[in-house]
C-alpha cells in the first residue's frame, strides 16, 4: 500500500495551489526552456543560410555523424561486452583489479585523449621518433596512419565511452544470468553457447541502455571532432553561429541534432522498460566463475589490459610527462586563476543542481501526481542534450530578454541596461544545471529511495513532528547521497567543454577551455597541466562508482540468483 | 467499562474514493484485536486511520475516551502515544539496534533510557545485539527490534501492520504467540492487521473479518468459525462446504445428511431454500451408520486425514478423521453428522 501521508495531500492539491507542485513544475519548465527554444526553430521558415547549409554541408554532417555513431557503436560493444563477461563470469589473475580498472577511461574526456594521441603519434611525437631511431627511416620513407581522421575519432571515442556498455552489461550479467545459465546447462547447453543463447539475450536491454548512453555522448562530442577537423553537427553549429553569424540556422541545425538524440532517448527508455521484466528473483547464491587456464587466461589478461592501457594509462602517462616538462610554463599565478575559476563554477553549479534535485525528488515523493512526474522527467532530459545545443538554447532566450529589457528601459527612462544575463556566469551555470540535473537527481532519488515511507510513519509514531523527521531521519540517511551528487556534478562541470566555450563571459577561462585552446594552437605540451588536472578530478567519480559496485551485493563473490 | 479504543462508524478514503465504510469496533484495555481480510479489503487503511495517518470522512475515533479523529480534524500521529510495527519493519538504517529502540524515548534521562532499551532487548530475546546495525540482522530479528522500538515509549495502543508477512510460514504462528505473550506482559492493547487467519487466531482476543471495506463480523475466533455472520465470513474462515437444504420446521433443516436441528435465519419460513455450512469436523466416520458416502479424495495431514466424500445425492462434503481411519479412494464409508452449532444462510439466486 502506498504511503498515504503522501497520496492524500495530492488530491487536496488539485483544489488549491500548492507550493511543491508549482515549484517543481516551474523549475522543470525553466530547465526545459533551452530544448523548447531549439525545437521551436524547427517551425521557423528556413533562411538563406539554412538553404546554403542544406545545399553544401548538411549532407556531410549527417553522413559523418552517422558513420561516427555506427563506428563508436560497434567499438563500444566490441570492447564493453567481452570485458564485462570476463570480469563477471571468469576467474583469472588480476580480475578484481580489472573490475574497476576498466572504468578508468571514463575519467578521460574525449577531446583530451584525442589530442594526446595526436601528440603521441605525429611526426615529432615519441612513437614515430622511436620508429625512425630503430629502423633508420627518414621523413617520407614510410607510411604512418593519421589519427586525425574519422576512423581515428571513432577509435578515440570508443576508447573512452566503452565503460557505459561495460558497466551496464556487467550489472546485467551479474544480476540475471547465473541461475538461468545453470538451468540452460542442465538442459544441455555448453558454457559458451549458454553465453550466446541465454546470457547475452537476457542482458540485451541493459546493453542497449549502455549503448544509447555512449551514442548520446558521441553526438554531444565537440572537442574531438573539432580537433580532428571533422564536419559534424556540433562543429557545424559552432561554424554557423560564429563563422556565418546566423543564430537561427545554428538553432535549426541544433534541432536536427536533437531529433537524432531523441531517437536515442526513445531507444534507451524502451530498453530500460524491458529491462524490468528481465529481472529474476533476489536470492543470493554463490557465483561459480569459469576458471580460465593456459592461453585463455593469458587472452583474458591481455584482452582486459588493452582498453585500460590505451584508454587511460598511456594517455595519462603522456600528459604527466608533458606536464613535468613544462612546469615552468604553467606553475604560475594564471594557472591557479584557471583552477579557481573552474572550481568556483563547479561548486556553484553542484550546489544549485543538488538543490534543484532535492526540490524535484521531494516534490515527487510528497506530491506523486502525473504533472509532477512529467515535470521531473522533462527536467532530467538534459543529460541527453549536447552541450552545444543547450548553449544555443540558452543564449537565444537570454539575448532576447536582455534586448527587450534594454529596449524598454531606453524607451521609458532613456537608460541602456545592456546585457544583463547573456555573457554572464549566470547563463553558464544555468546551462550546466540543464545538462547535469539528471546526474544529481538520480543520486538524490536513489538516496531518498532508501528512506521508505514507512520510516517517516514510524518516526512520527515515535513522537517526531514532520520537521524533526526531516532532521533526524532524512538528513543522516541522505548525507552520503547528497555528497556523491555534489561531487558528480562538480566533476562533470570541470570536464564540460562546448557549452563553456560558447557561454563563458569574455576573457573568462576554465581548465577545460584553456586545455582545448592550447591544444588547438598545437601547444599540446603546454595544455597538459590543465588536461591532467581534469583527468585527475575525473578519477573521483570512477572510485565512487567502483565502490558502489562493490557494495551493491552482499559478499563480493556472490550474485543475485 | 474501560474502553481503550473506540472506533465509531468511520468512513476512510482518499478524496472521493472511500475505502472503508461504516467501520466500528471497540477494544478493552489490554485486549488484542485483529483486522482480518484479503488484500485490498481496507484493513490497512482502517489501521492507519487509528494511527492518525488517515483522516476520517465520517464518524470518530476515541482513544481512552478522548476524541482523536473526526471529520475535518485529526490529531497527528506523534501526539497519540500509539506505537506501530510496520510490514517492512522500517528500522532506521543509520542507527544501531539500541539507538533504534531508544528513538522514541530520546527525552528520557539517560540511565532510565539505557535500562529500558536493555529491558526490551531482553524481552524480545536480543540482549546482545544492541550495538549491531539493522542490516546485519535476519528478518525475524529485525521484526523483534521493530517491536521493541514500538514498545519502548509504553504506547497506549500498539498497531501491527502485517508484521509477520515476510517471515517463513512455519515461523508466523510462533511469532504471533510470542508477540501476544509480550503484549500481555506489558499490558498493552494491540490491534493487528493480517490476511492469515491462523496468525489472527494465535494472537487475537477478537477478530474483525473485513471484506470490500466493511467489517462483516467483529467476534472471537471460535464464533467466527462456528457461527459466521454470513457466507463471506464462512467462506473466508476455515474450510467447509455449503450444502443445499430446505427449512422444514421452526428449527429444523432438511439436508442430504438428513434433518438437522438448529437456528434458522430470520425471514426463512418452512419450504425456504437455504445453505448449511458443514465443517470438516462436523462429520464423523462411523462404520455402523446407514448413511454411506464414497471417498473421492483424501489428503494426509499427519494426525488426521481430510477426506472429500460424495453423498448418495451427489453433493460433496469434507470430513476430518483421525489418521488411523485409512480408507482408499473409491471406498464407501459410513458417516455420521455431529453438530454443536448450525450455521444456515438463505439461498442466493
Amino acid at each position: 500500500m502506498t504511503s498515504v501521508t503522501a497520496t492524500f495531500p495530492a488530491i487536496k492539491a488539485l483544489q488549491r495551489p500548492d507550493p511543491w507542485r508549482s515549484g517543481v513544475v516551474l523549475a522543470a519548465l525553466l530547465l526545459a526552456l533551452p530544448v523548447i527554444v531549439v525545437f521551436s526553430f524547427m517551425f521557423v521558415p528556413a533562411g538563406e543560410v539554412w538553404l546554403h547549409l542544406k545545399q553544401t554541408v548538411l549532407q556531410e554532417y549527417v553522413t559523418n555523424s552517422l558513420v561516427l555513431l555506427l563506428g563508436v557503436g560497434i567499438g563500444v560493444l566490441a570492447i564493453g561486452i567481452p570485458a564485462a563477461w570476463m570480469v563477471s563470469l571468469c576467474e583469472f589473475p588480476g580480475r578484481r583489479l580489472f573490475e574497476w580498472g576498466m572504468l578508468l577511461p571514463m575519467a578521460m574526456p574525449a577531446y583530451i585523449i584525442a589530442y594526446t594521441y595526436t601528440g603521441m603519434l605525429d611526426f615529432a611525437g615519441p612513437v614515430q621518433t622511436q620508429l625512425r631511431d630503430w629502423f633508420g627511416w627518414g621523413y617520407g620513407d614510410y607510411w604512418f596512419p593519421d589519427i586525425r581522421t574519422l576512423p581515428g575519432a571513432v577509435l578515440m571515442l570508443s576508447l573512452v565511452l566503452y565503460p557505459y556498455v561495460y558497466l551496464l552489461s556487467r550489472a546485467a550479467f551479474l544480476e540475471q544470468s547465473i541461475c538461468v545459465l545453470e538451468v540452460s546447462r542442465t538442459l544441455g547447453t555448453g558454457p559458451w553457447a549458454g553465453f550466446a543463447r541465454v546470457a547475452l539475450p537476457l542482458a540485451r536491454p541493459a546493453i542497449i541502455t549502455g549503448l544509447s548512453l555512449a551514442l548520446m555522448e558521441t553526438l554531444a562530442d565537440y572537442g574531438t571532432v573539432q580537433y580532428f577537423g571533422l564536419a559534424t553537427f556540433t562543429t557545424g553549429i559552432f561554424r554557423t553561429w560564429f563563422g556565418l553569424g546566423d543564430p537561427a540556422a545554428a538553432a535549426q541545425l541544433a534541432a536536427v541534432l536533437m531529433s537524432f538524440v531523441f531517437v536515442l532517448i526513445v531507444l534507451e527508455r524502451w530498453s530500460r522498460r524491458r529491462a524490468r521484466f528481465h529481472h529474476t528473483s533476489t536470492r543470493y547464491s554463490h557465483l561459480p566463475r569459469y576458471q580460465l587456464r593456459g592461453w585463455r587466461r593469458l587472452g583474458a589478461i591481455v584482452g582486459c589490459s588493452i582498453p585500460v592501457t590505451f584508454g587511460f594509462l598511456l594517455p595519462a602517462l603522456q600528459l604527466g610527462a608533458w606536464a613535468l616538462d613544462t612546469t615552468d610554463a604553467w606553475l604560475k599565478a594564471d594557472f591557479f586563476a584557471l583552477v579557481g575559476n573552474s572550481l568556483m563554477l563547479a561548486a556553484i553549479t553542484a550546489a544549485l543542481a543538488v538543490a534543484l534535485a532535492l526540490l524535484m525528488a521531494y516534490g515527487r515523493r510528497l506530491r506523486p501526481s502525473q504533472p509532477v512526474n512529467l515535470a521531473v522527467r522533462v527536467a532530467s532530459m538534459g543529460y541527453a542534450v549536447p552541450g552545444t545545443v543547450i548553449a544555443v538554447g540558452v543564449i537565444l532566450p537570454f539575448a532576447w530578454l536582455d534586448n527587450t529589457i534594454d529596449g524598454w528601459m531606453r524607451a521609458q527612462f532613456d537608460i541602456s541596461t545592456g546585457l544583463i544575463l547573456s555573457g554572464t556566469l549566470a547563463a553558464l551555470v544555468f546551462a550546466y544545471c540543464v545538462r547535469f540535473l539528471a546526474v544529481s537527481l538520480n543520486t538524490v532519488e536513489a538516496g531518498l529511495g532508501k528512506i521508505k515511507p514507512s520510516m517517516d510513519d514510524a518516526a512520527r509514531c515515535l513522537g517526531l513532528a514532520p520537521s524533526r523527521v526531516l532532521r533526524e531521519v532524512h538528513m543522516p540517511i541522505m548525507r552520503g547521497s547528497l555528497l556523491t551528487a555534489l561531487l558528480l556534478v562538480f566533476v562533470d562541470v570541470l570536464k564540460e567543454l562546448p557549452a563553456t566555450l560558447i557561454l563563458r563571459p569574455f576573457n573568462f577561462n576554465t581548465l577545460a577551455v584553456r586545455a582545448f585552446e592550447l591544444a588547438s594552437d598545437e601547444r599540446l605540451a603546454d595544455s597538459a597541466s590543465a588536461a591532467l588536472a581534469i583527468v585527475l578530478a575525473g578519477i573521483v567519480p570512477v572510485i565512487l562508482l567502483s565502490r558502489t559496485i562493490g557494495r551493491s551485493r552482499p559478499g563480493h563473490d556472490q550474485t543475485v540468483c | 467499562m474501560t474502553k481503550l479504543l473506540d472506533v465509531e462508524n468511520i468512513d476512510v478514503g482518499y478524496g472521493h474514493h472511500t475505502v472503508v465504510f461504516d467501520a466500528s469496533l471497540r477494544l478493552k484495555k489490554g485486549a488484542i484485536g485483529c483486522l482480518l481480510g484479503p488484500s485490498g479489503c481496507g484493513k490497512t487503511t482502517l489501521l492507519r486511520a487509528v494511527a492518525g495517518f488517515e483522516p476520517v470522512q465520517r464518524g470518530r475515533i476515541l482513544l481512552a475516551g478522548d476524541e482523536v479523529s473526526r471529520d475535518g480534524w485529526t490529531l497527528p500521529p506523534e501526539k497519540r502515544q500509539v506505537g506501530m510495527v510496520f510490514q517492512d519493519f522500517a528500522l532506521f538504517p543509520h542507527l544501531t539496534v539500541a539507538d533504534n529502540v531508544a528513538f522514541g524515548i530520546r527525552r528520557w534521562p539517560s540511565d532510565k533510557r539505557t535500562a529500558r532499551v536493555q529491558e526490551l532487548l531482553q524481552l524480545v530475546g536480543l540482549p546482545q545485539y544492541g550495538a549491531s546495525y539493522p542490516h546485519a540482522l535476519s528478518g525475524g530479528q529485525q521484526q523483534r527490534v521493530a517491536l521493541a522500538r514500538a514498545l519502548a515509549p509504553k504506547p497506549r495502543l500498539l498497531l501491527l501492520d502485517e508484521p509477520f508477512s515476510s517471515m517463513d510460514v512455519e515461523l508466523r504462528e510462533t511469532l504471533a504467540r510470542e508477540v501476544r505473550t509480550i503484549l500481555k506482559h506489558e499490558g498493552i492493547t494491540g490491534l493487528m492487521v493480517t490476511h492469515d487467519q491462523f496468525e489472527a487466531f494465535a494472537i487475537a482476543d477478537r477478530i474483525a473479518v473485513m471484506h470490500a471495506g466493511r467489517i462483516l463480523q467483529w467476534d472471537t475466533a471460535y464464533n467466527l468459525y462456528h457461527q459466521p455472520a454470513d457466507r463471506q465470513v464462512a467462506d473466508f474462515i476455515g474450510q467447509g462446504v455449503l450444502l443445499a437444504g430446505m427449512v422444514v420446521g421452526e428449527t429444523m433443516v432438511d439436508t442430504p445428511l438428513g434433518a438437522i436441528a438448529g437456528k434458522v435465519p430470520t425471514g426463512c419460513r418452512k419450504g425456504c431454500p437455504v445453505d448449511v455450512l458443514i465443517r470438516p469436523d462436523d462429520i464423523m466416520l462411523d462404520p455402523a451408520s446407514a448413511l454411506q458416502a464414497e471417498v473421492i479424495d483424501k489428503a494426509f495431514r499427519g494426525a488426521v486425514f481430510l477426506y472429500t466424500l460424495r453423498l448418495p445425492a451427489g453433493a460433496t462434503v469434507l470430513c476430518q478423521a483421525p489418521s488411523h481411519h485409512d480408507h482408499a479412494i473409491g471406498e464407501r464409508v459410513g458417516l455420521r453428522p455431529d453438530f454443536d452449532h448450525l450455521a444456515v444462510f438463505p439461498r442466493r439466486e
